[in-house]
């Protein structure tokens, strides 16, 4: 009997270190997990230089599918691609570039794409031409050489898409009164963002650079719509009788 | 039940603070050192596999151990690192969801935990810790449960969920060292160099033994794994207790080793991580490798292993 009495206070000895210790061991692995929590969402966005391979999706989608493998990095024949250290910017280990170090060549057979092993570089991106890594943007009118009136060009003459992605736009040059101005101009729609020209900008720092397509382009409201567009679709207009206003023109009294 | 252990645990016994010695002795140095040699040479293995590729520009492996293809034919994937895309709401393609498959049926076969002691590249330094540990005579620390890692297995996955993004690679150590080794990014060493310190001021096999969520989902997989290791020898057993002192999870002995404490002699538990350093140190060649099927059991005052197991493959090979 007092065998069993000593037992049973073991027991409940013993069960209450385990509890006690379990507890101890959920806290550490939760405190573990709102740091991993934080963390996390620290590593969401990208900062404003580093881009992702062709394909890649949106940035919250692509941070679920990529494994970190570098399957892509190596597959990269211009060595574009790097995994990220921690502390470089875009989330642990996964592959982005730096237009203005190394650039994409837009090669025709998309190698990365075709190396990423769990669809975190989208397979469905066939045509090079269709990527969208980034958007360039000519961020400083104030020093282009271009705008400053001279014929520097290269970033045009550099874009694989020349003439379609980046083309250049005539303007008067005031200053001089009598020159041109060659605006070097992206058309988002088309540009790849491969960074061929803000690697090739002959200035210190780029006047053109490649900028995520998050923050180097706006949208419009989901409810807009585009008037002329709506007319064409609709094959005329959309209001049939427009009510003839009165004209208040200077002079005309009604 | 536990005096065994309670004694090593505290008090190391002097014969065994350098333990195989003993077995050095009566089998000589390969047999003493048989799968240490063999663990360490399929680590580097697997690691040049990798490295021909940055090195000379021959690939045979490419990528990490998070996913890689071998030859260009091989994909191997990670299952936990997919767990977790999964977690995170992305159904992968089929060729990492084939090559988790591959990974999986593998380890079903070979031992879950294998894949800590003879692949995972932090292996070795955790075992520099614990080899240290024993030769300056650093007591066990502090109290941390190991079922510690099921809670952390479990928290990636809860945080993979919550975050959609695999989180848990952001810090994983193992494929943070692995990148480091082959791609040359640095943080893999400090997280590496924060874990070894833990190992070895800490806790003893604090990492792997209590912590790494990586070791506890190879753990899971160990439990139906078919290869085990077995105390088929367990009659000959004089009580050296070197064992216990060279085991990362000396838990899964006694069952084994002991009669009564457990269903036989094969070692169940998925915590064996089947480095055989157990049938290393063993003087009396208790430890074989075997399948867990294998129930079999040397008579007493039967000397030297069975001879009928895999064992065979890899020991002395008639040095006896
Ligand atoms: S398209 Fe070619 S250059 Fe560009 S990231 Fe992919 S592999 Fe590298
Ligand atoms: S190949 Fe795919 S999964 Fe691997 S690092 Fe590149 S993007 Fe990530
Ligand atoms: S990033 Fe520059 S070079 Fe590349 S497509 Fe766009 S405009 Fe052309
Ligand atoms: S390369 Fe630079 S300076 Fe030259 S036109 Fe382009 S943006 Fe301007």
């Amino acid at each position: 009997m007092a065998d069993e009495s000593t037992m049973t206070g073991k027991d409940a000895l013993s069960r209450r270190k385990f509890l006690h210790e379990s507890a101890r061991a959920a806290a550490v692995v939760c405190a573990g997990g709102v740091g991993l929590v934080a963390l996390a969402r620290q590593s969401r966005a990208l900062p404003a230089n580093a881009l992702r391979p062709p394909g890649a999706r949106a940035e919250q989608k692509f941070q679920a599918a990529c494994v970190r493998c570098g399957l892509c990095v190596r597959d990269c024949p211009y060595h574009t691609l790097k995994l990220a250290d921690l502390g470089a910017g875009p989330a642990h280990g996964t592959p982005y570039f730096i237009a203005r170090d190394v650039p994409c060549e837009m090669c025709d057979d998309i190698p990365c794409v075709k190396a990423c092993p769990t669809g975190a570089l989208d397979k469905s991106l066939t045509n090079i031409d269709d990527a969208k890594m980034g958007i360039a943007v000519l961020v400083s009118r104030d020093t282009c050489l271009n705008f400053l009136g001279l014929r520097c060009d290269v970033c045009y003459r550099s874009c694989p898409l020349i003439d379609k992605a980046i083309t250049l736009e005539e303007r008067h040059n005031q200053r001089t009164g009598r020159h041109a101005i060659l605006e070097p101009t992206v058309h988002a729609d088309k540009c790849t963002g491969c960074g061929k020209c803000e690697k090739s900008c002959v200035l210190e720092e780029a006047a053109i650079k490649v900028l995520p397509a998050a923050l180097a382009r706006g949208k419009i409201g989901e409810h807009y719509r585009l008037g002329w567009e709506e007319k064409k679709k609709a094959g005329g207009a959309l209001v049939p009788d427009l009510i003839e206003m009165p004209k208040r023109l200077p002079g005309i009294s009604p | 039940m536990t005096a065994a252990r309670t004694i090593v645990a505290r008090h190391p016994p002097k014969s065994a603070a350098i333990p195989g010695r003993a077995a050095r002795a009566r089998h000589g140095w390969w047999t003493a050192n048989r799968f240490l040699v063999l663990r360490r040479a399929a680590q580097l293995g697997f690691l040049a596999l990798f490295l021909t590729g940055p090195l000379f520009g021959f690939w045979i492996a490419k990528g990490t151990l998070a996913s890689s293809l071998t030859l260009n034919v091989l994909p191997l994937t990670d299952p936990l690192v997919l767990a977790q895309s999964l977690g995170a709401r992305h159904w992968p393609e089929a060729t990492a969801l084939l090559g988790a498959a591959i990974v999986l049926a593998v380890y079903l076969v070979l031992g879950g935990r294998t894949y800590c002691s003879w692949v995972c590249p932090v292996n070795p330094v955790t075992d520099l810790a614990a080899y240290l540990r024993r030769r300056l005579g650093i007591a066990r620390g502090g109290p941390v449960k190991s079922s510690i890692r099921l809670w952390m297995l479990a928290m990636i996955l809860i945080v993979a969920a919550l975050t959609g993004t695999i989180a848990w690679e952001l810090v994983n150590p193992i494929t943070a060292l692995w990148r480091t080794l082959v791609f040359g990014s640095l943080f893999g060493l400090w997280l590496v160099a924060a874990i070894f310190v833990f190992d070895l001021f800490v806790v003893r096999d604090g990492w792997c033994g209590h912590v790494c969520p990586v070791g506890a989902f190879y753990g899971l997989i160990g439990r139906a794994a078919l290869m085990r290791v077995s105390a088929r020898g367990r009659a000959r057993c004089d009580d050296c207790l070197e064992c216990y002192v060279v085991c990362p999870e000396d838990h899964v002995i006694t069952p084994a080793l002991r009669e009564g404490h457990g269903p036989g002699p094969v070692i169940l538990s998925g915590d064996c991580t089947a480095c055989g350093r157990c049938a290393d140190v063993c003087p009396e060649r208790v430890f074989v490798f075997t399948h867990r099927f294998d129930r079999t059991l040397d008579a007493a005052g039967a000397d030297g292993p069975g001879n009928t197991s895999m064992n065979d493959l890899c020991t002395d090979g008639g040095q006896r």
